[in-house]
């Protein structure tokens, strides 16, 4: 399903990506594990048309996103770090345009939208402005947006950042269903070490570009000789987690949500 | 097609919902009519120049809709910060629909701003010369309205934050106004600034709405109508080159 080849990608001389390859195969639920700045969204991007590779091969649904662009956008849903709804469009609005942009039938578009806003429960806001909505409500809205083309493969990067633990776990059951339910092969990326050993069955772990390991979350506790993911990967990486000091432009990503309130 | 038309559709509909935006943007034509206009009245009548409120009306409407055209630029770098242009950029559509789109969007809502700001200068004793000119007219407020949407996301592809655009408005856009003719009448002017308002594009926006609406135009009136439609054109061309290139 998702095939990558040494890709790298460089901004100027610093390297986000650094020569990461790995294959994921229909179905699977897998985690990008990696502390701030590890190189996730770059190489989410990647796979999904927003960024050329500097170099390396991507096959997504048998697809060479480089390539064959627009094949390749309607094979996958995306769920960006940051929100990307139009707050002052409804909730009905919003999925509305995507489906004009994915060319959706007209006569599909209204049981589509309405079986996909009961799906993740915001049928009865679907006429409420999306700016009236809570951050919870927000990302739900948009993996229902993602799913309107019925994509082969969703991205979620960071799908629960800034969600209290309760909308969080709401969240993991909606898209545990699509997996399970549709074999739909989920990628999302997380710094939550729990959320990667309870929900993916397959765990990549990058740090500074690179993969550093991958394997069930079983798996890699073994390999690490470790009693939890959490130890595993200060094993591998030389360091916490959370200890990573993030890059200016990262903080200032933060800085933006935190006044967004989110 | 029908994406060009959604997101025309949308720029429309934020457009309507905004009532603070509506009415803030016209109680600015509305000072200029009441302060200028008033203001400078009688001076204008003593110089020999006949009715200023006759000929600052049409400068009036062209600020306008300068003004909201340009503010298609600051929408795109709000989409850009609060998250919707990457939504656009993942679509399997043209970058060219998207930015058409916009643009076509930004400039109907110039050009309905520009027609409610012609209805709100009768208030103040403006008279249309020519009845049958009308329809032209509306046409050519949205050719205006084109143009400086596609100058306003032109340059919104190259900035990050809203300060930028700040400066281009001070620096760019307020002489773009002064200049062009919209509040005195250019001939006579310091040849310097002679030559600044043949560089500027909205002195011919201004030259084209004040002939078909008053029939007493500073130009020829079709060379500036080429002019625009020309420099329109272009606009929208290097936008959506300048579009299809930007990064996230
Ligand atoms: N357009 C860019 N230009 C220059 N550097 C960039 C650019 N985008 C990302 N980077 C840098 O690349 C590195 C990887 O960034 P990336 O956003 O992929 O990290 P991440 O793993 O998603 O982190 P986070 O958990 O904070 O989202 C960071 O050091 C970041 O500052
Ligand atoms: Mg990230």
């Amino acid at each position: 399903m998702l095939f990558v080849k040494n890709l790298v990608k460089k901004f100027g001389d610093f390297t986000a990506v650094d020569d990461i390859s790995f294959r994921i195969e229909k179905g699977e639920f897998v985690a990008f594990l990696g502390p701030n700045g590890a190189g996730k969204t770059t190489s989410i991007k990647m796979f999904t048309t927003l960024l050329h590779p500097t170099s390396g091969t991507i096959e997504l649904n048998g697809i060479n996103p480089v390539k064959d662009t627009f094949d390749a956008r309607r094979s996958f849903g995306i769920v960006f770090q940051d929100p990307s709804l139009d707050d002052e469009l409804t909730a009905y609005e919003n999925i509305e345009i995507h489906a004009v942009l994915y060319k959706i039938p007209k006569k599909d578009r209204p049981g589509r939208i309405k079986e996909l806003l009961n799906f993740v429960e915001l049928w009865e806001r679907r006429n409420n402005l999306v700016k009236t909505f809570s951050g919870g409500m927000k990302r739900r809205l948009e993996i229902a947006r993602s799913l309107m083309h019925q994509p082969a493969i969703l991205f979620l990067d960071e799908p629960t950042s800034g969600l209290d633990p309760q909308t969080r776990n709401h969240m993991w059951e909606y898209i545990q269903r699509l997996n399970r339910e549709q074999q739909m092969t989920v990628v999302f990326t997380t710094h939550y070490m729990e959320e990667a050993a309870k929900f993916a069955r397959k765990i990549i772990i990058i740090d500074h570009g690179k993969k550093i390991e991958e394997g069930t979350p079983d798996e890699l506790i073994k390999k690490a000789h470790a009693s939890t993911l959490e130890d595993a990967f200060l094993n591998f990486t030389g360091h916490d987690i959370r200890e990573e000091t993030a890059s200016a432009a990262d903080r200032m990503r933060q800085r933006r949500q935190a006044w967004r309130g989110k | 097609m029908s994406t060009i038309y959604i997101l025309w559709l949308r720029q429309l509909k934020r457009y309507l919902r905004s009532k603070a935006r509506i009415v803030g943007s016209l109680a600015q034509p509305l000072l200029f009519l009441v302060a200028m206009g008033f203001g400078f009245g009688p001076f204008f009548q003593k110089a020999g120049q006949g009715n200023y409120m006759e000929f600052l009306s049409p400068g009036i409407i062209a600020m306008s809709i300068l003004f909201t055209a340009i503010f298609t630029g600051i929408d795109m770098i709000w989409d850009r910060q609060f998250g919707f242009l990457k939504e656009t950029f993942v679509a399997p559509v043209p970058r060219s629909y998207i930015i058409t789109g916009r643009v076509l969007g930004g400039a109907t809502v110039a050009a309905i701003q520009g027609a409610i700001v012609l209805a709100l200068t009768f208030i103040f004793g403006f008279r249309v010369g020519n009845w049958f000119l009308i329809p032209a007219t509306l046409v050519i407020m949205l050719v205006v309205a084109t143009l400086f949407a596609a100058l306003g996301s032109a340059i919104a592809t190259q900035l990050e934050d809203m300060q930028g655009f700040q400066l281009i408005m001070n620096f760019l856009v307020m002489p773009m106004f002064f200049f062009s003719g919209a509040l005195f009448p250019l001939n006579g002017l310091p040849s310097i600034l002679t030559i600044v308002a043949r560089f500027d594009p909205m002195t011919y926006g201004v030259d084209s709405l004040r002939v078909l609406l008053t029939s007493a135009g500073g130009m020829a009136l079709s060379p500036s109508i080429i002019v625009l439609f020309v420099l329109a054109a272009g606009l929208l061309w290097l936008t959506t080159v300048l579009f299809s290139r930007m990064e996230l």
